[in-house]
Protein backbone atom coordinates (compact mmCIF):
# COMPACT_ATOMS: atom_id res chain seq x y z
CA UNK A 1 0.00 0.00 0.00
CA UNK A 2 2.73 2.28 0.80
CA UNK A 3 4.03 2.15 -2.76
CA UNK A 4 1.21 3.93 -3.85
CA UNK A 5 1.76 6.54 -1.23
CA UNK A 6 5.51 6.75 -2.15
CA UNK A 7 4.30 6.89 -5.77
CA UNK A 8 1.47 10.15 -5.22
CA UNK A 9 3.82 12.04 -2.54
CA UNK A 10 6.61 12.19 -5.07
CA UNK A 11 4.29 13.28 -8.25
CA UNK A 12 2.76 16.19 -6.04
CA UNK A 13 6.61 16.81 -5.08
CA UNK A 14 7.23 17.53 -8.45
CA UNK A 15 3.89 19.03 -9.69
CA UNK A 16 4.50 21.48 -6.72
CA UNK A 17 3.48 24.44 -8.82
CA UNK A 18 0.46 23.10 -10.00
CA UNK A 19 -0.35 22.32 -6.71
CA UNK A 20 0.11 25.80 -5.38
CA UNK A 21 -1.99 27.73 -7.97
CA UNK A 22 -4.84 25.20 -7.65
CA UNK A 23 -4.77 25.79 -3.54
CA UNK A 24 -4.51 29.55 -4.62
CA UNK A 25 -7.44 29.63 -7.14
CA UNK A 26 -9.53 27.25 -4.22
CA UNK A 27 -8.91 29.97 -1.65
CA UNK A 28 -9.78 32.83 -4.18
CA UNK A 29 -12.52 30.61 -5.33
CA UNK A 30 -13.66 29.84 -1.58
CA UNK A 31 -13.49 33.66 -0.23
CA UNK A 32 -15.61 34.95 -3.08
CA UNK A 33 -18.73 32.12 -1.83
CA UNK A 34 -17.82 33.41 1.70
CA UNK A 35 -17.88 36.78 1.13
CA UNK A 36 -21.30 36.64 0.01
CA UNK A 37 -22.11 36.09 3.48
CA UNK A 38 -19.95 39.39 4.73
CA UNK A 39 -21.65 41.58 2.91
CA UNK A 40 -25.07 40.39 3.76
CA UNK A 41 -23.57 40.88 7.47
CA UNK A 42 -24.77 37.19 8.21
CA UNK A 43 -22.72 35.45 10.50
CA UNK A 44 -24.75 32.23 10.40
CA UNK A 45 -24.93 32.38 6.36
CA UNK A 46 -21.03 33.65 6.15
CA UNK A 47 -20.37 30.15 8.15
CA UNK A 48 -22.52 28.16 6.10
CA UNK A 49 -21.42 29.20 2.92
CA UNK A 50 -17.25 28.85 4.52
CA UNK A 51 -18.19 25.35 5.84
CA UNK A 52 -19.68 24.33 2.60
CA UNK A 53 -16.81 25.60 0.74
CA UNK A 54 -14.12 23.59 2.76
CA UNK A 55 -16.05 20.52 3.37
CA UNK A 56 -16.98 20.57 -0.88
CA UNK A 57 -12.99 21.08 -0.99
CA UNK A 58 -12.15 18.44 1.02
CA UNK A 59 -14.43 15.75 -0.59
CA UNK A 60 -14.07 17.18 -4.36
CA UNK A 61 -10.31 16.89 -4.02
CA UNK A 62 -10.00 13.42 -2.28
CA UNK A 63 -12.67 11.93 -4.80
CA UNK A 64 -10.71 13.70 -7.80
CA UNK A 65 -7.61 11.95 -6.62
CA UNK A 66 -9.30 8.75 -6.16
CA UNK A 67 -11.47 8.78 -9.41
CA UNK A 68 -8.30 10.47 -11.75
CA UNK A 69 -5.47 7.72 -10.54
CA UNK A 70 -6.79 5.61 -13.35
CA UNK A 71 -6.88 7.79 -15.80
CA UNK A 72 -3.21 9.18 -14.90
CA UNK A 73 -2.06 5.91 -15.28
CA UNK A 74 -3.57 5.27 -18.18
CA UNK A 75 -2.15 8.53 -19.52
CA UNK A 76 1.36 7.92 -18.58
CA UNK A 77 0.88 4.20 -19.63
CA UNK A 78 1.82 2.51 -16.44
CA UNK A 79 -1.66 1.22 -15.92
CA UNK A 80 -1.01 -1.90 -17.35
CA UNK A 81 2.08 -2.48 -14.91
CA UNK A 82 0.00 -1.91 -11.80
CA UNK A 83 -2.49 -4.44 -12.78
CA UNK A 84 0.23 -6.96 -13.41
CA UNK A 85 1.81 -6.20 -10.50
CA UNK A 86 1.37 -8.57 -7.45
CA UNK A 87 -1.21 -6.81 -5.61
CA UNK A 88 -4.56 -6.78 -5.31
CA UNK A 89 -7.14 -3.86 -6.09
CA UNK A 90 -8.11 -3.37 -2.66
CA UNK A 91 -4.77 -2.75 -1.81
CA UNK A 92 -4.16 -1.07 -4.77
CA UNK A 93 -7.13 1.50 -4.28
CA UNK A 94 -6.52 1.66 -0.54
CA UNK A 95 -3.09 2.90 -1.67
CA UNK A 96 -4.53 5.51 -3.28
CA UNK A 97 -7.16 6.43 -0.90
CA UNK A 98 -5.43 6.86 1.46
CA UNK A 99 -2.51 9.60 -0.04
CA UNK A 100 -6.01 10.86 -1.07
CA UNK A 101 -7.03 11.54 2.30
CA UNK A 102 -3.97 12.97 3.82
CA UNK A 103 -3.98 15.19 0.59
CA UNK A 104 -6.92 16.56 1.13
CA UNK A 105 -6.56 17.10 4.75
CA UNK A 106 -3.61 19.05 3.88
CA UNK A 107 -4.67 20.87 1.34
CA UNK A 108 -8.25 21.66 3.47
CA UNK A 109 -6.40 23.18 6.50
CA UNK A 110 -4.02 25.66 4.05
CA UNK A 111 -7.22 26.67 2.55
CA UNK A 112 -8.59 26.91 5.98
CA UNK A 113 -6.32 29.23 7.27
CA UNK A 114 -5.85 31.27 3.73
CA UNK A 115 -9.57 31.83 4.57
CA UNK A 116 -9.18 32.55 8.24
CA UNK A 117 -6.17 35.38 7.35
CA UNK A 118 -8.74 36.91 4.66
CA UNK A 119 -12.09 36.92 6.15
CA UNK A 120 -12.46 38.01 9.36
CA UNK A 121 -14.86 35.38 11.23
CA UNK A 122 -14.82 33.54 14.40
CA UNK A 123 -14.95 30.19 15.34
CA UNK A 124 -14.42 30.31 19.01
CA UNK A 125 -16.72 27.63 20.46
CA UNK A 126 -16.87 25.24 17.09
CA UNK A 127 -16.55 21.91 17.42
CA UNK A 128 -13.83 21.52 15.20
CA UNK A 129 -11.99 18.18 16.69
CA UNK A 130 -15.41 16.76 15.97
CA UNK A 131 -16.16 18.36 12.47
CA UNK A 132 -12.43 16.54 11.42
CA UNK A 133 -13.81 13.68 12.93
CA UNK A 134 -16.72 13.40 10.80
CA UNK A 135 -14.75 14.40 7.51
CA UNK A 136 -12.79 11.28 8.28
CA UNK A 137 -16.15 9.19 8.53
CA UNK A 138 -17.39 10.35 5.39
CA UNK A 139 -14.38 10.30 3.51
CA UNK A 140 -14.90 6.56 3.60
CA UNK A 141 -18.15 6.99 1.63
CA UNK A 142 -16.47 9.06 -0.71
CA UNK A 143 -13.73 6.63 -1.04
CA UNK A 144 -16.61 4.18 -2.27
CA UNK A 145 -17.78 6.82 -4.47
CA UNK A 146 -14.40 7.75 -6.18
CA UNK A 147 -13.26 3.83 -6.31
CA UNK A 148 -16.75 3.83 -9.02
CA UNK A 149 -16.15 6.89 -10.76
CA UNK A 150 -12.38 5.51 -11.36
CA UNK A 151 -14.12 2.94 -13.26
CA UNK A 152 -15.48 5.57 -16.02
CA UNK A 153 -11.17 6.17 -17.59
CA UNK A 154 -11.16 2.58 -17.14
CA UNK A 155 -14.31 1.73 -20.06
CA UNK A 156 -13.53 4.66 -21.97
CA UNK A 157 -10.36 6.30 -22.40
CA UNK A 158 -12.03 9.42 -24.22
CA UNK A 159 -14.47 10.36 -22.36
CA UNK A 160 -13.87 8.70 -19.06
CA UNK A 161 -12.17 11.26 -16.91
CA UNK A 162 -14.36 13.73 -18.63
CA UNK A 163 -17.74 11.58 -16.75
CA UNK A 164 -16.02 11.91 -13.83
CA UNK A 165 -16.71 15.42 -13.23
CA UNK A 166 -20.53 14.73 -13.97
CA UNK A 167 -20.96 12.42 -11.13
CA UNK A 168 -19.18 15.03 -8.82
CA UNK A 169 -21.10 17.40 -10.36
CA UNK A 170 -24.88 15.92 -9.58
CA UNK A 171 -23.47 15.24 -6.16
CA UNK A 172 -22.46 19.57 -5.34
CA UNK A 173 -26.16 19.76 -6.35
CA UNK A 174 -28.15 17.71 -4.62
CA UNK A 175 -26.22 17.50 -1.28
CA UNK A 176 -27.36 21.28 -0.19
CA UNK A 177 -23.22 22.47 0.00
CA UNK A 178 -24.40 26.02 0.19
CA UNK A 179 -28.27 25.61 0.34
CA UNK A 180 -30.95 23.99 2.49
CA UNK A 181 -31.63 20.62 0.34
CA UNK A 182 -35.58 21.69 1.21
CA UNK A 183 -35.00 24.44 -1.65
CA UNK A 184 -34.05 21.65 -4.68
CA UNK A 185 -37.14 20.36 -6.93
CA UNK A 186 -39.01 17.95 -4.70
CA UNK A 187 -38.07 15.26 -7.68
CA UNK A 188 -34.10 15.84 -6.97
CA UNK A 189 -34.49 16.19 -2.78
CA UNK A 190 -34.58 12.10 -2.71
CA UNK A 191 -31.15 12.30 -4.22
CA UNK A 192 -29.93 14.23 -1.59
CA UNK A 193 -30.32 11.38 0.83
CA UNK A 194 -28.06 9.36 -1.25
CA UNK A 195 -25.37 11.51 -0.97
CA UNK A 196 -22.79 11.24 1.84
CA UNK A 197 -21.92 15.17 1.55
CA UNK A 198 -25.43 15.59 2.71
CA UNK A 199 -24.66 14.00 6.04
CA UNK A 200 -21.45 15.46 6.75
CA UNK A 201 -22.41 18.53 6.23
CA UNK A 202 -25.56 18.48 8.61
CA UNK A 203 -23.46 16.99 11.50
CA UNK A 204 -20.70 19.53 10.45
CA UNK A 205 -23.41 22.85 10.80
CA UNK A 206 -24.71 21.26 14.40
CA UNK A 207 -20.42 20.93 15.51
CA UNK A 208 -20.09 24.79 14.45
CA UNK A 209 -22.88 25.68 16.01
CA UNK A 210 -23.95 27.93 13.10
CA UNK A 211 -28.14 27.08 13.76
CA UNK A 212 -27.63 27.58 17.39
CA UNK A 213 -29.73 30.25 18.42
CA UNK A 214 -27.29 30.61 21.44
CA UNK A 215 -24.49 31.22 19.06
CA UNK A 216 -23.09 35.00 18.49
CA UNK A 217 -20.62 36.50 15.98
CA UNK A 218 -18.15 36.21 19.08
CA UNK A 219 -18.85 33.01 19.77
CA UNK A 220 -20.35 30.16 18.76
CA UNK A 221 -22.11 26.98 20.71
CA UNK A 222 -21.09 23.92 18.83
CA UNK A 223 -22.97 20.56 19.53
CA UNK A 224 -20.63 17.70 21.15
CA UNK A 225 -20.14 14.68 19.14
CA UNK A 226 -22.68 12.77 20.60
CA UNK A 227 -25.51 15.06 19.09
CA UNK A 228 -24.18 13.96 15.85
CA UNK A 229 -24.42 10.29 16.25
CA UNK A 230 -27.13 9.23 13.60
CA UNK A 231 -25.45 11.23 10.77
CA UNK A 232 -22.10 9.83 11.62
CA UNK A 233 -23.69 6.22 11.76
CA UNK A 234 -25.34 6.90 8.40
CA UNK A 235 -22.15 7.89 7.04
CA UNK A 236 -20.03 5.46 8.63
CA UNK A 237 -23.20 2.43 6.65
CA UNK A 238 -22.56 4.34 3.74
CA UNK A 239 -18.65 3.96 3.69
CA UNK A 240 -19.15 -0.37 4.72
CA UNK A 241 -21.73 -0.19 1.81
CA UNK A 242 -19.90 2.06 -0.86
CA UNK A 243 -16.70 0.57 -0.50
CA UNK A 244 -16.87 -2.88 -1.21
CA UNK A 245 -19.73 -1.52 -3.89
CA UNK A 246 -16.90 0.22 -5.59
CA UNK A 247 -14.04 -2.72 -5.22
CA UNK A 248 -16.66 -4.94 -6.89
CA UNK A 249 -17.75 -2.81 -9.80
CA UNK A 250 -14.31 -1.67 -10.24
CA UNK A 251 -12.94 -5.58 -10.74
CA UNK A 252 -16.57 -5.95 -12.94
CA UNK A 253 -14.59 -3.00 -14.98
CA UNK A 254 -11.02 -4.82 -15.18
CA UNK A 255 -12.52 -7.80 -16.22
CA UNK A 256 -14.18 -6.50 -18.80
CA UNK A 257 -11.35 -3.97 -20.04
CA UNK A 258 -9.14 -7.26 -19.98
CA UNK A 259 -11.74 -8.73 -22.00
CA UNK A 260 -11.29 -5.68 -24.75
CA UNK A 261 -8.33 -4.98 -24.80
CA UNK A 262 -8.89 -1.42 -22.78
CA UNK A 263 -5.84 -0.98 -20.45
CA UNK A 264 -3.24 -0.47 -23.19
CA UNK A 265 -2.69 3.48 -23.26
CA UNK A 266 -4.43 3.92 -26.51
CA UNK A 267 -7.57 2.29 -25.55
CA UNK B 1 22.06 -18.61 -33.12
CA UNK B 2 21.53 -20.17 -29.64
CA UNK B 3 21.73 -23.96 -28.99
CA UNK B 4 20.00 -25.13 -26.01
CA UNK B 5 21.95 -27.91 -23.90
CA UNK B 6 21.16 -31.51 -24.93
CA UNK B 7 20.00 -34.14 -22.05
CA UNK B 8 18.63 -31.94 -19.67
CA UNK B 9 15.05 -33.37 -18.51
CA UNK B 10 12.83 -30.60 -20.97
CA UNK B 11 10.46 -28.26 -18.64
CA UNK B 12 8.02 -25.86 -20.56
CA UNK B 13 8.26 -22.33 -19.65
CA UNK B 14 4.89 -21.58 -21.67
CA UNK B 15 2.52 -23.91 -23.31
CA UNK B 16 0.05 -22.40 -25.64
CA UNK B 17 -2.62 -23.80 -27.51
CA UNK B 18 -5.10 -22.88 -30.16
CA UNK B 19 -4.86 -19.80 -28.75
CA UNK B 20 -7.71 -17.30 -29.80
CA UNK B 21 -8.29 -13.14 -29.59
CA UNK B 22 -11.35 -11.29 -31.57
CA UNK B 23 -11.33 -7.77 -30.99
CA UNK B 24 -15.02 -7.01 -31.58
CA UNK B 25 -15.46 -3.37 -32.56
CA UNK B 26 -19.13 -1.60 -32.94
CA UNK B 27 -19.44 -0.16 -36.20
CA UNK B 28 -22.56 1.63 -35.50
CA UNK B 29 -24.21 2.55 -32.64
CA UNK B 30 -27.65 3.05 -34.10
CA UNK B 31 -27.82 -0.25 -36.17
CA UNK B 32 -25.68 -2.14 -33.40
CA UNK B 33 -23.16 -3.85 -35.93
CA UNK B 34 -20.43 -5.06 -34.59
CA UNK B 35 -16.89 -5.32 -37.06
CA UNK B 36 -14.78 -8.66 -35.79
CA UNK B 37 -11.10 -8.37 -35.83
CA UNK B 38 -9.58 -11.66 -35.09
CA UNK B 39 -5.81 -10.75 -33.73
CA UNK B 40 -4.94 -14.94 -33.04
CA UNK B 41 -6.99 -17.27 -35.00
CA UNK B 42 -5.56 -20.68 -33.01
CA UNK B 43 -1.97 -20.02 -32.43
CA UNK B 44 0.13 -22.91 -30.90
CA UNK B 45 3.35 -23.06 -29.87
CA UNK B 46 5.56 -24.10 -26.38
CA UNK B 47 8.73 -22.34 -24.71
CA UNK B 48 11.14 -24.37 -22.93
CA UNK B 49 12.48 -23.33 -19.57
CA UNK B 50 15.62 -21.41 -20.45
CA UNK B 51 15.13 -20.83 -24.11
CA UNK B 52 15.18 -17.99 -25.92
CA UNK B 53 12.12 -17.64 -28.31
CA UNK B 54 11.30 -15.24 -30.48
CA UNK B 55 8.38 -14.14 -32.65
CA UNK B 56 8.45 -12.41 -35.73
CA UNK B 57 6.00 -10.50 -37.31
CA UNK B 58 4.76 -7.31 -39.17
CA UNK B 59 2.49 -4.94 -37.20
CA UNK B 60 -1.38 -6.83 -36.73
CA UNK B 61 0.33 -9.70 -37.33
CA UNK B 62 -0.71 -10.64 -33.55
CA UNK B 63 2.22 -10.50 -31.62
CA UNK B 64 1.57 -7.93 -29.02
CA UNK B 65 -1.99 -9.29 -28.80
CA UNK B 66 0.08 -12.83 -28.06
CA UNK B 67 2.54 -10.80 -25.14
CA UNK B 68 -0.59 -9.44 -23.66
CA UNK B 69 -2.34 -12.69 -22.97
CA UNK B 70 0.80 -14.16 -21.35
CA UNK B 71 1.38 -11.07 -19.27
CA UNK B 72 -2.35 -11.31 -17.63
CA UNK B 73 -3.41 -7.85 -18.98
CA UNK B 74 -5.40 -9.66 -21.87
CA UNK B 75 -7.67 -12.61 -21.38
CA UNK B 76 -8.52 -14.94 -25.02
CA UNK B 77 -11.53 -16.36 -26.52
CA UNK B 78 -10.20 -19.67 -27.47
CA UNK B 79 -7.30 -21.74 -26.08
CA UNK B 80 -5.01 -22.70 -23.54
CA UNK B 81 -2.07 -21.49 -21.97
CA UNK B 82 -0.07 -22.29 -19.24
CA UNK B 83 3.00 -20.20 -18.02
CA UNK B 84 5.34 -21.75 -16.01
CA UNK B 85 2.76 -24.15 -14.66
CA UNK B 86 -0.08 -22.17 -14.14
CA UNK B 87 -3.27 -22.11 -16.33
CA UNK B 88 -4.40 -18.80 -17.59
CA UNK B 89 -6.60 -16.58 -16.57
CA UNK B 90 -7.82 -18.86 -13.64
CA UNK B 91 -4.51 -18.91 -12.11
CA UNK B 92 -2.98 -15.81 -12.98
CA UNK B 93 -2.24 -14.17 -9.49
CA UNK B 94 0.38 -16.97 -8.55
CA UNK B 95 2.62 -16.03 -12.00
CA UNK B 96 3.01 -12.03 -11.17
CA UNK B 97 5.67 -12.49 -9.11
CA UNK B 98 7.53 -14.45 -11.94
CA UNK B 99 7.72 -12.36 -14.69
CA UNK B 100 9.13 -9.11 -15.90
CA UNK B 101 8.00 -7.24 -19.16
CA UNK B 102 9.05 -4.90 -21.46
CA UNK B 103 6.86 -3.27 -24.00
CA UNK B 104 7.93 -1.41 -27.03
CA UNK B 105 6.87 1.91 -25.34
CA UNK B 106 9.07 2.57 -21.84
CA UNK B 107 5.93 3.35 -19.79
CA UNK B 108 6.90 5.36 -16.74
CA UNK B 109 6.15 8.56 -14.56
CA UNK B 110 7.94 10.66 -16.73
CA UNK B 111 8.68 13.45 -14.11
CA UNK B 112 9.84 10.84 -11.80
CA UNK B 113 13.84 10.05 -11.06
CA UNK B 114 14.72 6.56 -12.37
CA UNK B 115 15.03 5.93 -8.83
CA UNK B 116 11.81 7.15 -7.58
CA UNK B 117 10.22 5.03 -10.39
CA UNK B 118 12.38 1.65 -9.97
CA UNK B 119 12.07 2.20 -6.35
CA UNK B 120 8.12 2.33 -6.64
CA UNK B 121 7.97 -1.07 -8.96
CA UNK B 122 10.11 -2.45 -6.44
CA UNK B 123 7.57 -2.09 -3.80
CA UNK B 124 4.53 -3.42 -5.61
CA UNK B 125 6.39 -6.33 -5.63
CA UNK B 126 7.49 -6.03 -1.69
CA UNK B 127 11.10 -5.68 -2.62
CA UNK B 128 12.80 -4.33 0.25
CA UNK B 129 13.63 -0.86 -1.50
CA UNK B 130 17.61 -0.58 -0.55
CA UNK B 131 18.24 -3.96 -1.36
CA UNK B 132 16.02 -2.96 -4.71
CA UNK B 133 18.02 -0.30 -4.94
CA UNK B 134 21.17 -1.73 -4.69
CA UNK B 135 20.16 -4.46 -7.46
CA UNK B 136 19.28 -0.99 -9.81
CA UNK B 137 22.34 -0.13 -9.48
CA UNK B 138 23.87 -3.22 -10.53
CA UNK B 139 21.67 -3.48 -13.37
CA UNK B 140 21.93 0.15 -14.73
CA UNK B 141 25.67 -0.05 -14.79
CA UNK B 142 26.00 -3.44 -16.61
CA UNK B 143 23.46 -1.58 -19.40
CA UNK B 144 25.96 1.39 -19.66
CA UNK B 145 24.09 3.74 -17.94
CA UNK B 146 25.87 6.23 -15.43
CA UNK B 147 25.44 6.10 -11.49
CA UNK B 148 24.43 10.37 -11.56
CA UNK B 149 21.77 9.65 -13.75
CA UNK B 150 19.65 7.54 -11.22
CA UNK B 151 18.27 11.08 -9.74
CA UNK B 152 17.17 12.12 -13.09
CA UNK B 153 13.64 12.72 -14.06
CA UNK B 154 12.61 9.99 -17.13
CA UNK B 155 11.61 12.78 -18.92
CA UNK B 156 15.30 14.58 -19.43
CA UNK B 157 16.53 11.11 -20.75
CA UNK B 158 16.80 9.33 -24.72
CA UNK B 159 14.28 7.02 -25.57
CA UNK B 160 17.40 4.06 -25.07
CA UNK B 161 18.27 5.23 -21.49
CA UNK B 162 14.49 4.95 -20.80
CA UNK B 163 14.46 1.42 -22.36
CA UNK B 164 17.03 0.48 -20.30
CA UNK B 165 15.53 1.22 -17.47
CA UNK B 166 12.39 -0.37 -18.11
CA UNK B 167 14.63 -3.43 -18.80
CA UNK B 168 16.01 -2.75 -15.44
CA UNK B 169 12.51 -2.79 -13.78
CA UNK B 170 11.67 -5.87 -15.24
CA UNK B 171 15.04 -7.85 -13.75
CA UNK B 172 14.26 -6.13 -10.10
CA UNK B 173 12.70 -8.99 -8.97
CA UNK B 174 14.68 -11.53 -10.98
CA UNK B 175 11.82 -13.34 -12.92
CA UNK B 176 12.27 -16.43 -14.47
CA UNK B 177 10.39 -15.77 -17.25
CA UNK B 178 10.70 -12.54 -19.30
CA UNK B 179 8.40 -10.85 -22.09
CA UNK B 180 10.08 -8.60 -24.04
CA UNK B 181 7.90 -6.91 -26.79
CA UNK B 182 10.09 -5.06 -29.32
CA UNK B 183 12.54 -3.99 -26.87
CA UNK B 184 14.90 -2.70 -28.72
CA UNK B 185 12.70 -1.24 -31.55
CA UNK B 186 13.78 2.80 -32.01
CA UNK B 187 16.74 2.34 -30.21
CA UNK B 188 20.20 3.70 -31.20
CA UNK B 189 22.57 1.10 -32.78
CA UNK B 190 24.94 1.17 -29.27
CA UNK B 191 21.90 1.27 -26.99
CA UNK B 192 20.50 -1.96 -29.16
CA UNK B 193 23.78 -3.83 -29.12
CA UNK B 194 24.11 -3.08 -25.04
CA UNK B 195 20.32 -4.51 -24.80
CA UNK B 196 21.40 -7.35 -26.55
CA UNK B 197 24.34 -8.22 -25.37
CA UNK B 198 22.98 -8.03 -21.47
CA UNK B 199 19.92 -10.53 -22.56
CA UNK B 200 22.48 -12.63 -23.62
CA UNK B 201 24.58 -12.33 -20.35
CA UNK B 202 21.11 -13.08 -18.49
CA UNK B 203 20.62 -16.00 -20.42
CA UNK B 204 23.57 -17.41 -19.52
CA UNK B 205 24.00 -16.71 -16.45
CA UNK B 206 20.49 -16.51 -14.70
CA UNK B 207 18.73 -19.32 -17.23
CA UNK B 208 16.18 -16.74 -17.90
CA UNK B 209 13.23 -17.98 -19.87
CA UNK B 210 12.86 -15.19 -22.87
CA UNK B 211 10.28 -14.91 -25.04
CA UNK B 212 11.01 -11.82 -27.59
CA UNK B 213 8.96 -10.23 -30.22
CA UNK B 214 10.80 -8.10 -32.56
CA UNK B 215 10.76 -6.30 -36.09
CA UNK B 216 14.90 -7.41 -36.76
CA UNK B 217 15.82 -10.56 -37.98
CA UNK B 218 19.56 -10.18 -37.22
CA UNK B 219 18.46 -9.58 -33.34
CA UNK B 220 16.22 -12.71 -33.26
CA UNK B 221 18.64 -14.51 -35.30
CA UNK B 222 21.04 -13.47 -32.32
CA UNK B 223 19.35 -14.12 -29.55
CA UNK B 224 17.11 -16.69 -30.01
CA UNK B 225 16.91 -20.49 -30.17
CA UNK B 226 14.29 -20.69 -31.97
CA UNK B 227 11.95 -18.36 -33.67
CA UNK B 228 8.38 -18.38 -34.62
CA UNK B 229 7.05 -16.90 -37.84
CA UNK B 230 3.38 -14.72 -36.68
CA UNK B 231 1.53 -13.25 -39.71
CA UNK B 232 -2.42 -12.16 -39.46
CA UNK B 233 -2.84 -14.15 -36.59
CA UNK B 234 -1.04 -17.56 -37.28
CA UNK B 235 1.99 -19.11 -36.83
CA UNK B 236 2.88 -19.99 -40.42
CA UNK B 237 6.67 -22.06 -39.43
CA UNK B 238 9.03 -22.05 -36.24
CA UNK B 239 12.05 -23.45 -35.91
CA UNK B 240 15.64 -22.85 -35.82
CA UNK B 241 17.15 -19.99 -37.24
CA UNK B 242 18.44 -22.80 -39.88
CA UNK B 243 15.96 -24.23 -40.33
CA UNK B 244 13.53 -22.22 -41.42
CA UNK B 245 16.02 -20.78 -43.95
CA UNK B 246 16.00 -24.16 -45.36
CA UNK B 247 12.34 -25.21 -44.84
CA UNK B 248 12.26 -21.90 -47.32
CA UNK B 249 14.84 -22.79 -49.33
CA UNK B 250 16.46 -19.36 -48.64
CA UNK B 251 20.14 -18.09 -47.51
CA UNK B 252 18.80 -15.34 -44.73
CA UNK B 253 16.02 -15.49 -42.54
CA UNK B 254 14.43 -12.00 -44.19
CA UNK B 255 13.64 -13.82 -47.52
CA UNK B 256 12.42 -17.17 -45.09
CA UNK B 257 10.29 -14.43 -43.64
CA UNK B 258 9.18 -13.42 -47.27
CA UNK B 259 8.77 -17.18 -48.78
CA UNK B 260 7.14 -19.04 -45.44
CA UNK B 261 4.33 -15.47 -44.76
CA UNK B 262 4.04 -14.21 -48.12
CA UNK B 263 4.94 -11.16 -46.50
CA UNK B 264 7.70 -8.47 -46.37
CA UNK B 265 8.70 -6.85 -42.80
CA UNK B 266 10.74 -4.52 -44.40
CA UNK B 267 7.61 -2.90 -45.79
CA UNK B 268 6.26 -2.50 -42.58
CA UNK B 269 8.95 -1.12 -40.82
CA UNK B 270 9.06 1.19 -43.68
CA UNK B 271 5.20 1.98 -43.52
CA UNK B 272 5.61 2.80 -39.83
CA UNK B 273 8.55 5.23 -40.29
Amino acid sequence: MWAFVFRDWHLTRRYISWVFVFVFYAIVNSATIALIGKAQDDFRLTLTLLLGVLLWSFLSAMYNEIANSISYERWEGTLEYTFMAPVSRLIHLSGVSLFAVLFSVVRTIVILIGLVLFIQVSVSGANLLGVLVVLLVGSLAFMGLGLMAAILPVMSPENGAQATNIFQGVLLLVSGIYYPVSVLPAWLQPLAYLSPATYALEASRKLMGINNPDSTPERLVGAPLSAVLPELGILFVMGLVFIPMGLLVFSWAERWAKQTGKLKRTG
Amino acid sequence: MQVLEKNVAVKLAIEVHGLRKVFRKRESLLRGQVKEEWALKGVSFVVQEGETYSLLGPNGSGKSTLIRILSTLLTQDGGEVRVLGYRLPQEERFLRRLMGRVSVDAAFYKKLSARENLLYAAQLYGLEPRAAERRAMAILERLGIESRRFNDPLEEMSRGMQQKIAITRALLINPPLLLLDEPTTGLDPKSRRDVQAFLEDLRREQGTTILLTTHDMAEAERLSHRIGFLARGNLVAEGTAEELKAQAGTEDLEEAFIVLTGEDIKEDEEQDA
